[in-house]
């Protein structure tokens, strides 16, 4: 099996194989096409003869993968590690996991029975809307450079179709990770940030459930994405890489072409900022707008099935080890921090959630233990590889019984139906993890410090009142910025379509009604 | 004739069954209902949200039964649908107009 970057490709020139590989496909597609009297033939053949010929054409097609190679002449200098291609690729999906079916199954488990397709529904199409607009041109505006006063706020369209990332001469390009002379391929940063897009995306559904049109649903996502997501994506995110800082008097230029946030010195390992305040804000807005759920307060809304809940918050936990963990980008020292402190973080939140749930309610829930994981999972997010054990500890604990004040007494203040909390765990632990990750990056705190001079590769810590301030600043940005852009998507939404279905819609339930179909048939 | 309908405790319901076989009926309809009467309310708590679970799950057990069996049979359900807590449910005895084997077309008390 030949590789893309492997130069030494055997045999038959390109177009031969590009020939056989394309009349295999053509097959395939007839076969596609001619479906009915296909079944009669496969029924009638024997399995002994099939099987021989798909692995065939399975053997004529793999080689047409490697054609490239025949026009490659120098080897290119580094390539990217296999391991941490792997690592990537293995984390890439583990963040698809978190959103189908992780987020759609705890979502769903807590809307009533009439309501729950209408949720899956939602996760299922918007994960793939959002996907598919990254990679037209969302991964253009937040991962590429942007150009003149608003470079800082956003990228250009160099990416747009992930133009250039592919090339059948030169292969897949490369990226940056965050060690010197350490290439990833783009692609896979690509699919990498595509899903953290679409589960952000997904995450602000939430306070909107089982009232909001599926149609809104599409067109605000469209928007939101649009203006806030890869914006606040590049902001945070977005800089040249470390092989660009190759001697002191090029640091300034380099970093001025960074996101605002980045140029800050905000630290955002995987996304507390990017993903959970941005997300839990917006949902809180569309809360604000979208109004309540008709007889709430007065009818029972209780969630219909805590079993699925579990099982998708238990998802989102296995998931989550790509989410932070695969933020390093490698795998290394970073990610295995990050993981031992994903995992440490979530085990000790469920605990602190459960505690302060048993003492103030008087019983320990199973809905409880899981939104105790899914809170300390938040809350170690932008914090995941910039912190030590003792902050994962601080910071897990702390999330279990702030988020859990965000979901009640918290809640009961603003008053708002954000239906499923997206506020009171997002927002609030997000906030919460990007604040303590200041704080607990300090060496003196066990924390790893960072890298101060990306020349030399310097490790310092700016102290705990500075970090913690910038830290202070970025939420604030991000808060204000989603806010608005939230505000003005629903208001836009609502204008042009309208936001909620109609009284009789919301009471039959959205499932038979905007989707003609029944979650359970008994 | 008279239809005796016992609303009780779910987990009675094997214990009313052998009750009313041991009496020589054998035909009787179960139905799952809720019910409200002087049983303590239990709360359920999601995140901010809480329910007064005012109707609580019951059985209904239904069965046809001749005036001269009408006694006994209300005695022998009390007895065993009994715990002695609020909430043991009650029995209601209604008056049974005709009964009618399907299979057979029979009639009246042949029938139950």
């Amino acid at each position: 099996m030949q590789y893309l970057t492997d130069p030494s490709s055997p045999g038959l020139p390109a177009a031969l194989w590009l020939a056989a590989g394309g009349l295999a496909l053509a097959a395939i597609a007839g076969a596609a096409l001619f479906r009915p009297s296909l079944l009669r033939v496969v029924r009638n053949t024997s399995r002994w003869f099939t099987l021989p010929v798909l692995a065939a054409l399975a053997v004529l097609l793999l080689p047409a993968l490697g054609f490239a190679q025949d026009a490659a002449t120098a080897a290119p200098p580094p390539t990217p590690n296999k391991g941490d291609t792997a690592w990537m690729l293995t984390s890439t999906a583990l963040v698809l996991l978190m959103s189908v079916p992780a987020l759609a199954l705890f979502y769903g488990g807590l809307v009533r029975t009439k309501n729950m397709l209408s949720v899956l529904m939602q996760v299922f199409v918007g994960f793939s809307l959002i996907t598919v607009l990254w990679c037209v041109y969302g991964y253009s505006l937040a991962f590429t450079t942007g150009s003149g006063s608003t470079s800082a706020f956003v990228g250009g369209f160099s990416r747009l179709f992930l133009k250039g990332t592919f090339d059948w001469q030169t292969g897949l390009s490369l990226g940056a990770t965050f060690s010197k002379g350490t290439p990833m391929y783009e692609l896979v940063f690509v699919a990498f940030q595509a899903t953290f897009a679409a589960i952000t995306c997904c995450l602000i559904l939430g306070s909107l459930v089982e009232r909001i049109k599926f149609s809104a649903i599409l067109l605000f996502l469209v928007i939101w994405f649009t203006f806030s997501y890869c914006p606040v994506a590049h902001m945070v995110w977005f800089w040249a890489g470390p092989d660009a800082y190759t001697s002191p008097n090029v640091v300034d230029a380099t970093n001025a072409t960074a996101g605002l946030l980045w140029q800050w010195g905000a630290l955002d390992f995987a996304g507390g900022t990017v993903v959970h305040i941005n997300s839990g804000v917006a949902g809180l807005v569309g809360a604000f707008v979208l109004g309540k759920r008709i007889g709430l307060g007065r009818e029972a809304m209780a969630p219909h099935n805590l079993t699925l809940t579990m099982v998708g918050a238990s998802l989102l936990w296995f998931g989550w080890f790509g989410f932070n963990a695969g933020s390093a980008l490698e795998a290394n020292g970073s990610a295995s921090l990050a993981f031992m402190n994903t995992y440490l973080a979530t085990a000790c939140a469920v605990l602190s959630w459960m505690f302060a749930e048993w003492i103030i309610k008087g019983k320990p829930s199973m809905l409880g233990a899981a939104s105790g994981a899914v809170a300390g999972l938040v809350a170690i997010t932008p914090a995941a590889g910039n912190v030590g054990i003792p902050g994962a500890f601080v910071i897990g604990l702390a999330a279990g019984v702030v988020c859990f004040w965000g979901v009640t007494g918290l809640k009961r203040l603003i008053k708002a139906d954000d239906s499923l909390d997206v506020f009171g765990v997002h927002a609030v632990g997000g906030t919460l993890g990007a604040l303590l990750t200041g704080i607990f990056n300090s060496p003196d705190l066990g924390g790893p410090g960072l890298v101060t001079d990306w020349v030399t590769m310097k490790m310092g810590y700016p102290g705990i009142w500075v970090q913690f301030l910038i830290q202070a600043k970025a939420v604030g940005l991000v808060i204000v910025w989603t806010a608005a852009v939230a505000f003005v998507a629903f208001w836009l939404v609502k204008l042009v379509m309208g936001l909620r279905v109609s009284e009789e819609e919301e009471r039959e339930g959205l499932d038979i009604t905007v989707h003609g179909e029944r979650a359970y048939t008994s | 004739m008279k239809l005796v309908a016992a609303i009780i405790r779910p987990f009675k319901v094997d214990d009313v069954r052998r009750a009313i076989a041991d009496l020589g009926l054998q035909g009787l309809t179960v139905t799952d209902v809720l019910g409200l009467g002087q049983q303590p309310v239990p709360r359920e708590f999601y995140r901010s949200a809480e329910y007064a679970i005012d109707l609580a799950p019951r059985t209904k057990i239904e069965v046809a039964v001749d005036d001269a069996v009408l006694e006994p049979v209300i005695e022998a359900i009390g007895n065993v649908a009994r715990t002695g807590q609020k909430g043991d449910g009650k029995i209601f005895v209604l008056d049974l107009v005709q009964v009618v084997r399907i299979r057979t077309s029979e009639i009246g008390a042949a029938a139950i």
